[in-house]
């Protein structure tokens, strides 16, 4: 286990670029259903 | 056939096509990309020249190879909303580019992770560098366009005409590690002939490509509906929308 988390002397390069992407995923998750909410918040107090 | 396809560019059908698309994009998504991932980072065998380095791969390549088709997805959609003013398309161009622009910067970053081990420097001006960099510009540049421009219809359209004329960079990226002396290796899957990778390592890498593909789908979709959602304010069918999102 503690071999494969040391990625061959890597670890840093190889969970740096998973956890960079981990971010990238969930920042696109989050974003549009910010959006969304403050979207509907928006348009039914116009009503 | 054009009556069908009205149908499907009017707001109200493509919210709802999207309701009903997105969920499978994101099961697809997420079922690739568990496979992919962890297959790529525990049971794939290491690389024999750059051991367990090349395991970046499984991310690098599928955010670069995205950050280029969105673009050229964009630059089609900016093309069918400069011409034909189908709102649809200005929404789709609107909400493509924050996410290409987040996968290029992810395939810049991870790039310079992979590049720190095995070339020394986290970063070089070599032609595919350079050319992704402007890539992410062009991207800024568009998100920059829309929101600067306050009419919403016009903002979509400077939008789409930036797309049309930067997707030259596209190519340019792509071909720039045959066209010059590159630091960057050269194509593996995306060229002529069979990839020069084994299938334990194959895989994984189609599995995640397909992946972010269907992420990017998602995300999207549900981007697409935020902005249709906007622009359609005070119709009935959004009347409708908030009616129901209240309940």
């Amino acid at each position: 286990m503690s071999e494969w988390l040391k990625m061959g002397g890597y670890a840093v390069y190889v969970w740096g670029s998973f956890g960079l992407t981990a971010a990238v995923l969930i920042w696109n998750l989050w974003m549009p259903r910010l959006r969304r909410s403050a979207i509907m918040k928006e348009l039914s107090s116009e009503e | 056939m054009w009556t069908w396809f009205h149908r499907l560019a009017s707001p109200p059908t493509a919210y709802r096509l999207a309701d009903r698309l997105a969920p499978w994009f994101g099961i697809a998504a997420l079922l690739l990309l568990a496979y992919g991932i962890v297959d790529g980072l525990a049971f794939a065998p290491p690389d024999y020249q750059q051991g367990d380095a090349y395991r970046i791969i499984f991310v690098h390549v599928p955010a670069a190879a995205l950050s280029l088709a969105l673009f050229t997805y964009m630059a089609i959609a900016g093309a069918i909303a400069v011409v034909w003013r189908i709102k649809l398309m200005e929404c789709l161009v609107v909400a493509t580019a924050p996410v290409g622009a987040s996968f290029t910067a992810l395939a810049l970053l991870t790039g310079m992770l992979w590049g720190k081990p095995m070339w020394g420097a986290y970063w070089v001006w070599d032609a595919r560098l350079t050319s992704e960099l402007i890539l992410l510009f062009l991207y800024m540049g568009v998100i920059g366009l829309n929101a600067a421009i306050e009419d919403p219809r016009a903002a979509a359209r400077a939008c789409g005409l930036l797309a049309i004329v930067g997707v030259i960079n596209v190519p340019i990226v792509h071909y720039s590690v045959d066209w010059w002396n590159s630091l960057h290796q050269g194509a593996t899957i995306l060229k002529l002939g069979k990839p020069d990778i084994s299938p334990a390592m194959a895989h994984p890498l189609y599995a995640c490509l397909l992946g972010f593909f269907m992420f990017a789908g998602y995300v999207i979709l549900r981007r697409m509906q935020n902005e249709l959602l906007l622009r359609e304010r005070g119709t009935a069918w959004v009347r409708e929308r908030i009616g129901v999102a209240r309940v």
